[in-house]
């Protein structure tokens, strides 16, 4: 899923203190799951909003609404009926949901509530870590299903580095080396020999670094 | 011989090989270069410059290993994937070859994090085998690592580093392996102090056969104090320092730490000179530059041999 957070307060209030009437979005999908912009922090949040805007004497006018989808827009088609009664919208979706809003209301100002992190997954209750940098180009296969890209703090297509220690990453000891745990499942596959074939230099076209990517699928585009 | 590289020359004729390193100054300053590698004539084969070092903006690797090679001692080019993309490295080593300088060490670079730019964006368009890859593939196939053809190809001797100590300890033969296979033609060490450790390394070295393939220089880096050593074991990530080593270093008054530190130094180049495989020393003084040629000459590596 894509993992976001809620951004510093401070931040959200100053994009919005100048506007008395506040369309707050949330998205039903990844953050919802990650708990940063769901139908509940949409709740929260406009109530902080509610509370901080009192206490300036101010009167604050907040919709709150969650969309199924906010990247989709199908789905942002719904504000249609509410948009026009708001001086601003406030997006607590990831960075899709804020540009799918913005492009379909281009003479509304449009904020982010959250910071967008990564592609990532759930490592326990509370605690979410990336997974995949949508290089375009998946090594999994080669690798024993841990990515070196998104998981290697040098992104090091044969590693690992000479600061791998104790399964750890030289950076921070709370990440582990990606490339002991290639190694590691490389060793439970019997694969230990693929170790030593050389990852040859990345392609990086297919990833962020050939300009924005589009995907076309001509069997479904009408 | 594959390039007109003067470690190459003493390493071809059996000579144990001596390297040492000059950290460029933080600042513009090329008497600052000067002065370092002054020091290091006639007592070292070659002087790395490092390149930003410890992820700390330093004057370029390139430019001092110019202003080193104007001096008549020769440089070796050290280039880390962390900073510069494809194009900026392969450019680099045509301006340094152009320059005369033929010998290089291909890594990929602490982390920005460690230095004092930790929101830099950190490139790693290549790693430090896929690094090898392309200066090999310059130097014997005449092409860039995109595929064209090069108008007067870079001939450089190329070195990458291999740290015995760091984890898991069963792939850094392995991974070394793969330094091999991507082309490198020398090795220097991270420095050890760990001799049994570095030992247990060079047999599954040898059980390979790479000690053939590759000339390894064992890093030796002289503690100036038991601080230094207490800091090596518990803060620098991939270094393994004895609790011995700590102890004798300890042993002895404040006064006395560099000469025990030097003694070491001198005592590891001894006990590694009979270990098969060891083709040479690359002696790293840490802001110490001045103590190498004391050591080579207490180490028995002085006079250098002529080329």
């Amino acid at each position: 899923m894509i993992t976001a957070e809620r951004k510093p307060m401070q931040e959200i209030i100053d994009y919005v203190s100048p506007f008395n009437r506040i369309l707050l979005v949330g998205c039903n999908e990844c953050v919802t799951v990650c708990a940063a912009g769901g139908r509940k922090e949409v709740g929260l949040l406009a109530s902080a909003l509610q509370m901080s805007f009192m206490q300036r004497g101010k009167a604050l006018d907040i919709q709150e609404i969650t969309l199924e989808r906010q990247c989709d827009p199908e789905y942002v088609e719904q504000l249609v009926n509410y948009v026009d009664r708001y001086d601003a919208v406030l997006s607590m979706a990831c960075g899709c949901g804020v540009q799918e809003v913005a492009r379909r209301y281009k003479t509304k100002p449009v904020f982010p509530a959250l910071n967008t992190k990564f592609m990532g997954a759930s490592e326990h209750q509370g605690i979410w870590a990336e997974r995949c940098q949508g290089c375009g180009d998946c090594v999994l296969g080669v690798t024993g299903g841990i990515c070196p890209i998104a998981r290697c703090s040098k992104r090091i297509m044969n590693g690992p580095c000479g600061g791998s220690t104790k399964g750890k990453c030289e950076i921070n000891p709370d990440i582990e080396c990606a490339w002991q745990l290639i190694w590691d499942r490389l060793k439970m596959l019997g694969l230990e020999d693929r170790y030593e074939e050389i990852m040859e230099a990345k392609d990086w076209r297919t990833s962020r670094d050939g300009g924005p990517r589009r995907i076309v699928r001509e069997d479904l585009a009408s | 011989m594959k390039t007109e590289s003067v470690l190459e020359k003493v390493l071809t004729s059996g000579e144990l090989a001596v390297t040492s390193e000059c950290g460029p100054p933080r600042g513009s300053d090329a008497d600052k270069v000067r002065e370092k590698a002054e020091m290091l004539r006639g007592y070292v084969d070659a002087v790395n410059v490092t390149d930003n070092q410890t992820a700390m903006v330093r004057m370029s690797s390139s430019a001092a290993c110019i202003i080193i090679k104007q001096m008549g001692i020769d440089p070796i080019l050290q280039m880390v994937t962390r900073d510069r993309n494809r194009l900026a490295m392969q450019s680099d080593i045509l301006g340094c070859y152009a320059h005369g300088i033929n010998t290089m060490l291909c890594l990929s670079g602490d982390h920005p994090h460690f230095g004092d730019h930790p929101m830099a964006a950190n490139v790693y368009d290549l790693d430090s085998i896929q690094f090898i890859q392309a200066v090999r593939k310059m130097r014997e196939e005449g092409k860039f690592q995109g595929g064209s053809e090069i108008d007067k190809p870079p001939k450089m001797f190329i070195g990458a580093a291999a740290n015995p100590f760091a984890d898991p300890f069963e792939l850094r033969v392995a991974r070394l392996a793969k330094k091999v296979k991507a082309g490198v033609d020398f090795i220097q060490t991270q420095c050890i102090y760990n001799i049994d450790k570095f030992e247990t390394w060079m047999n599954g070295v040898r059980e390979r056969k790479l000690h053939e393939k590759v000339a390894i220089l064992a890093g030796i880096t002289p503690m100036k104090t038991v601080g230094m050593a207490r800091y090596m074991k518990n803060r620098v990530p991939g270094m393994d320092v004895p609790d011995e080593v700590v102890k004798r270093m300890g042993g002895v008054s404040k006064e006395k730490q560099p000469e025990e530190g030097v003694k070491i130094a001198i005592e590891t180049i001894e006990r590694l000179k009979n270990v098969e495989g060891v083709r040479g020393f690359h002696i790293m003084a840490i802001e110490w530059e001045q103590k190498t040629p004391e050591i080579v000459e207490r180490a028995g590596l002085y006079p250098r041999p002529k080329f």
